[in-house]
């Protein structure tokens, strides 16, 4: 069954129209990147999908249900461009906070908790403060404390725009093996056009005022990508047809239709 | 992990350290100020100034005399008890009042501020008034307050339960406000957060809004922590109770012309009651928040 299914969406902000005309469809298992310039709504869309704001118009659905009570049924986790852990919770406790949200008794708590430390490779730091890490380790807690009730989806909004490129491209790797282990459909919004590109199924381009989608680009690299995905020739001509695809939406803006 | 297990001792003994430096600051300050006393004192006795006012033994005593008149037996012929046993028991009477004040007045505060910080419209309609509330003097609301309120008092209460409300007034408003602020105070991204695991408001307020608070709760906490023990013994004057300090003031009040280290001895009495109240509070903020180190007041 399809995961998320939009439907010819409409989103404005008072005059300013952020979304038009958004249809996009995203299967199971796939890893879908939503990419863009500032403003082309990118991280609108993603909150519309999560009920975090409602369209103007149009529909949004997750496995098949509206958006709203796929939020209720808490069929996906979210990633922020900040960790937004909670300062006075450890993280183990950190990651218990959608399971105690979800009535999960304590055994079980404990138990999905140390699997979840386990995926993101956090052993030894369950009782650490979130102010006792660094930026990537923070982030792989918010990644587990999104991953811990088991969401069929996972979206993430520039996860790690606010890391350097090092700790970046590590946390790439680590992203694709949590999403192989794991088995969840992302979508994941970001600006970085090497980061689409190496970890997606597939790319959505997205162009500003109003915000909407100007190409789709399938990403047929073989799986599972290593650090040598990077420095194959493919990869290159990937990159280039997402950055072809996104100055093509730049130039759309500007000729009049 | 084991780096974690080799930092441990190094960490006790950075924590030795740390606290032997506060340890001996705090003796520096206080040797400092006992000196600032002492030399005003001299410098305008000599000079005969009397700007602001004159400095005689009876405006500003020895410092080692107010310390003496404490260990000193109360009344003349070395019988009866030393004033500190007198002034101790009355310290612990007006504990009691300013402690159950306390408690009172953190507990409505805390529930004020929640509702206020919930309905924007009661906040704009009651705030006012809670403001105003507090820009009536203590002197004028207190012996209303006993008036009123002493009657109906079951006998256990009686008198001091009067007082306690008193001390309750003073507590409550900087805790209603802080945590007003405070339970605004939770991250945008936080609250989404929340929203997106479909959490209802009380759980958001429990889980997210409260423990966000904390900070901005116990600093309020420590401003009440010491106005719950001047509104404890404000409360006292007016009631005519004779056990806490207030009695002891309006006591050594009326000798203080002819023998002034007794107020004073009762000034100090009340200041330290005021500080233990703030190191209460603030060793219960130590257990209880956890924060980053740049973000603890």
């Amino acid at each position: 069954m399809t995961v998320v299914q939009i439907k010819d969406l409409t989103k404005r902000f008072g005059e300013t129209t952020a979304l038009q005309g958004i249809d996009l469809e995203i299967e199971p298992g796939e890893f879908v990147s939503l990419i863009g310039p500032s403003g082309c709504g990118k991280s609108t869309l993603l909150r519309i999908i999560g009920d975090l704001i409602e369209p103007t118009s149009g529909s949004s659905t997750v496995n098949g249900k509206p958006a709203r009570q796929a939020r209720i049924d808490r069929d996906y986790g979210i990633v922020f461009q900040d960790a937004v852990l909670y300062d006075w919770r450890t993280v183990a406790k950190n990651i218990a906070l959608p399971l105690e949200l979800a009535r999960w008794d304590r055994r079980r708590r404990a138990a999905k908790v140390r699997e979840m430390v386990d995926l993101v490779e956090l052993t030894g730091f369950e009782n650490h403060y979130p102010w006792q890490l660094s930026g990537g380790m923070q982030q792989r807690v918010s990644i587990a404390r999104a991953l811990s009730f088991d969401p069929a989806l996972l979206l993430m909004d520039e996860p790690f725009g606010a890391l350097d490129e090092m700790t970046r491209e590590r946390m790439n790797m680590e992203l694709l093996r949590i999403w192989e282990a794991s088995g969840s459909t992302v979508v994941f919004v970001t600006h970085s056009i090497s980061e689409a590109a190496f970890l997606s199924t597939r790319v959505v381009v997205m162009s500003p005022r109003p915000g909407r989608i100007s190409g789709v680009i399938s990403i047929d690299l073989p799986q599972p990508r290593t650090a040598t995905t990077r420095e194959e020739p493919h990869f290159f001509e990937l990159v280039t047809e997402v950055r072809e695809a996104l100055h093509l939406g730049h130039d759309m803006e500007r000729t009049p239709a | 992990m084991s780096a974690i297990a080799l930092e441990r001792p190094r960490a006790r003994a950075v924590a030795v350290r740390r606290a032997v430096a506060r340890a001996t600051l705090f003796l520096l300050v206080l040797a400092g100020l006992w000196g600032l006393w002492e030399g005003y004192r001299w410098l305008w006795m000599r000079e005969h100034w009397s700007w602001p006012f004159l400095v005689d033994d009876t405006s500003m005593p020895h410092l080692h005399k107010i310390f003496a008149a404490l260990w000193a037996h109360a009344r003349p012929g070395d019988v009866g008890p030393r004033l500190i046993t007198i002034l101790v028991k009355a310290a612990a009477f007006t504990a009691k009042e300013a402690a159950v004040g306390f408690a009172l007045g953190a507990v409505l505060g805390f529930a004020l501020g929640v509702v206020l910080a919930h309905f924007r419209v009661l906040q704009r309609g009651f705030l006012p008034w809670v403001v105003a509330s507090q820009t009536v003097p203590i002197l004028v609301v207190a012996p209303m307050v006993v008036v009123w309120l002493n009657p109906k008092l079951p006998t256990r209460f009686q008198d001091w339960g009067a007082v306690a409300v008193i001390a309750a007034y003073l507590t409550f408003f900087p805790v209603t406000i802080n945590t007003i602020r405070g339970l605004q105070s939770a991250d945008r991204r936080a609250l989404e957060l929340m929203r997106s695991y479909a959490a209802g408001n009380w759980r958001i307020l429990w889980k997210l809004r409260v423990p966000a608070a904390l900070p901005y709760i116990f600093a309020a906490l420590k401003v009440s922590a010491t106005a719950s023990v001047v509104g404890a013994i404000i409360g006292e004057l007016p009631s005519s109770i004779q056990d806490g300090l207030g009695g002891q003031i309006i006591n050594y009040s009326q000798y203080y012309t002819t023998q002034p280290t007794g107020l004073w001895a009762t000034n100090v009495i009340a200041a330290a009651l005021g500080i233990s109240f703030f190191l209460v509070v603030l060793i219960a903020e130590r257990i209880v928040v956890r924060r980053a180190p740049e973000n603890v007041a």
